[in-house]
C-alpha cells in the first residue's frame, strides 16, 4: 500500500488544494466562532451581571454557585415550593427568586444555571438547572473527606482528585482522618 | 484524472491485500472486543460505586463516554479517508468510509441520547443547547450527510469523492467539541479525563471507565472490519458473476 502512496504531481496539487480548503475553512470558523464568542456562552457571570446590567425585559441565563447559608425555601401547602438563594462567581453575587421544583443535585456549594430576569436588584427565574462539576468520587471517599475537614460541599468543589484518590481504597479510610482524632 | 496502469494494477491489488491481512485478525478482535467489554460493563454497572451526589445515575458514564469517544474517532477515521481517496483515489478507502459512517453515526447518536438520559437527572433538563450539547449535534448530522452523500451518485467513485470533501470540511467540528466546555462556561462540565493531568474521579470509577472504553472501541474496529471485508467480498463476487456468465 505504501507504494501506491507516492506523490505525483497531479497528487500533489489535490493535497495542497485539500490543504489549502481546510485552512481557509479553519480559519474561518475560528473568526467566526470568536465573533459569536459572546452569544456562544451558555450563561452570563453575576460580577457580569451586575457590571453591566441587561435590560428587564431581557431574559437572560445567570450561572455560578450557590453561597453557603443563602438558601431559604417556604413550601405552602396550597402553592408551588419558593426558594431564594445567592449566586456568587466570587466576586459579586445575585439574590435569585424561584418559584418551582429544584433539581435533585441543587445543594449549597453547587453551581447551577437560572434563567430568567434581572431588574438591578435582584433575578427572578423561571428555571434552574443544577450544573455538576467534573469530579466523580464514592460516598465513602466524600465522608472521609468531609470528616478528615479538607473539604465542605457547601462551600465549593472538593479538592484536586490527586490528593484524595488514594482514599478510594476501603481500609485506610477509617485510619486516616485528622477530624476523628480532633 | 486517471491514474497510470501501473499504479492502478497496484490500487487494484490493495482490496485482496486488506482481505488476506484482516482475515485472521478479525474474529479475535470481536472476541477479545465483546470479553473485554462484557468485563468492563458488569465492573462498571455492577461493582464501581455510586456517586455521593449523583447516585447510581452516574453509571450512565460507561456507555456515554465510549460512545462520545468512538463518535469522535471514527470522525476521525473518515476524515483521513477522505484524504486517501481524494487525494489518491485510494479505492479501498472509499469503501472503509462507507462503512464506517453507520457505526459511527450510531455512537453519536448514542452519545447524545444517553446523555439526555444522564441531563434530565442531573441537571434538571433533557437538552440545552449549550456549545458542547450542540457541537455534538452537528457532529451526528455530519455523519449522516456524509452517510446520504456517499451513496447519493450512480458513480461510486464521485460519492466517494463529494463524501470526502464532507468528511474534511466537518473535521473543524472536532476540536469545538473538544475545548467547547473550555472556550465557553456551558451547563456541560469540563473534561474529567485528560491526556496531562490525573483523573477528576475516583480511580474505582476510572478503571472501569477504561475497560469499558477499550472494550467497545475493540468491538467496534471488529465491527468495521467485518462490514469492509463483507463490502468487499460482495464486489468481488459481483464482479466474477458479471465476468463469467452462466454458460
Amino acid at each position: 500500500m505504501s507504494a501506491s502512496l507516492s506523490f505525483s504531481r497531479r497528487k500533489t496539487g489535490r493535497f495542497w488544494i485539500i490543504l489549502a480548503c481546510l485552512l481557509c475553512l479553519g480559519s474561518a470558523a475560528g473568526l467566526i466562532l470568536n465573533a459569536l464568542s459572546s452569544t456562544i456562552v451558555f450563561f452570563m457571570a453575576p460580577s457580569q451581571v451586575v457590571a453591566h446590567p441587561p435590560a428587564p425585559s431581557q431574559t437572560i441565563r445567570l450561572g455560578g454557585m450557590v453561597v453557603a447559608g443563602s438558601l431559604h425555601t417556604s413550601h405552602a401547602t396550597d402553592s408551588t415550593p419558593e426558594a431564594r438563594f445567592d449566586v456568587t462567581d466570587g466576586q459579586a453575587a445575585v439574590t435569585v427568586q424561584y418559584q418551582g421544583i429544584l433539581p435533585d443535585l441543587f445543594r449549597e456549594g453547587q453551581s447551577v444555571v437560572a434563567l430568567g430576569r434581572y431588574d438591578g436588584h435582584g433575578f427572578t427565574a423561571s428555571e434552574v438547572l443544577a450544573k455538576h462539576d467534573e469530579t466523580y468520587m464514592p460516598k465513602e471517599v466524600a465522608d472521609a473527606l468531609q470528616k478528615s475537614g479538607r473539604w465542605n460541599p457547601r462551600f465549593g468543589p472538593p479538592p484536586d482528585a490527586a490528593s484524595w484518590n488514594s482514599m478510594t481504597a476501603p481500609p485506610p479510610i477509617q485510619t486516616t482522618g485528622s477530624g476523628a482524632t480532633e | 484524472m486517471r491514474p497510470s496502469p501501473s499504479s492502478s494494477g497496484r490500487w487494484a491489488q490493495s482490496p485482496a491485500r486488506f482481505l488476506h491481512v484482516t482475515r485472521p485478525v478479525t474474529v479475535p478482535c470481536l472476541l477479545l472486543g465483546l470479553t473485554v467489554l462484557a468485563t468492563g460493563l458488569v465492573w462498571g454497572l455492577c461493582f464501581a460505586p455510586a456517586d455521593w451526589q449523583q447516585g447510581e445515575t452516574v453509571r450512565i458514564m460507561y456507555l456515554h463516554v465510549p460512545m462520545a469517544w468512538l463518535a469522535s474517532a471514527g470522525y476521525v477515521l473518515l476524515a483521513l479517508c477522505g484524504v486517501l481517496s481524494f487525494v489518491w483515489r485510494h479505492p479501498l478507502a472509499g469503501v472503509i468510509a462507507l462503512e464506517a459512517g453507520p457505526p459511527g453515526a450510531a455512537a453519536a447518536a448514542l452519545c447524545l441520547i444517553t446523555g439526555s438520559l444522564w441531563g434530565k437527572p442531573g441537571w434538571g433538563t433533557w437538552w440545552v443547547w449549550d456549545a458542547r450539547l450542540t457541537s455534538m449535534l452537528v457532529l451526528f448530522f455530519l455523519y449522516v450527510g456524509h452517510i446520504l452523500t456517499i451513496r447519493a451518485f450512480d458513480d461510486p467513485m464521485r460519492g466517494q469523492r463529494a463524501a470526502a470533501l464532507l468528511a474534511l470540511a466537518g473535521v473543524v467540528d472536532l476540536p469545538i467539541i473538544k475545548f467547547s466546555v473550555q472556550w465557553w462556561n456551558t451547563l456541560h462540565q469540563p473534561d474529567s479525563i485528560t491526556l496531562t493531568g490525573a483523573p477528576a474521579m475516583s480511580m474505582s470509577m476510572f478503571h472501569p471507565l477504561l475497560v469499558c472504553t477499550l472494550g467497545f472501541t475493540l468491538t467496534g474496529l471488529a465491527l468495521l472490519l467485518i462490514r469492509t471485508r463483507a463490502a468487499l467480498l460482495e464486489r468481488r463476487a459481483q464482479s466474477l458473476a458479471l465476468r463469467e456468465p452462466p454458460a
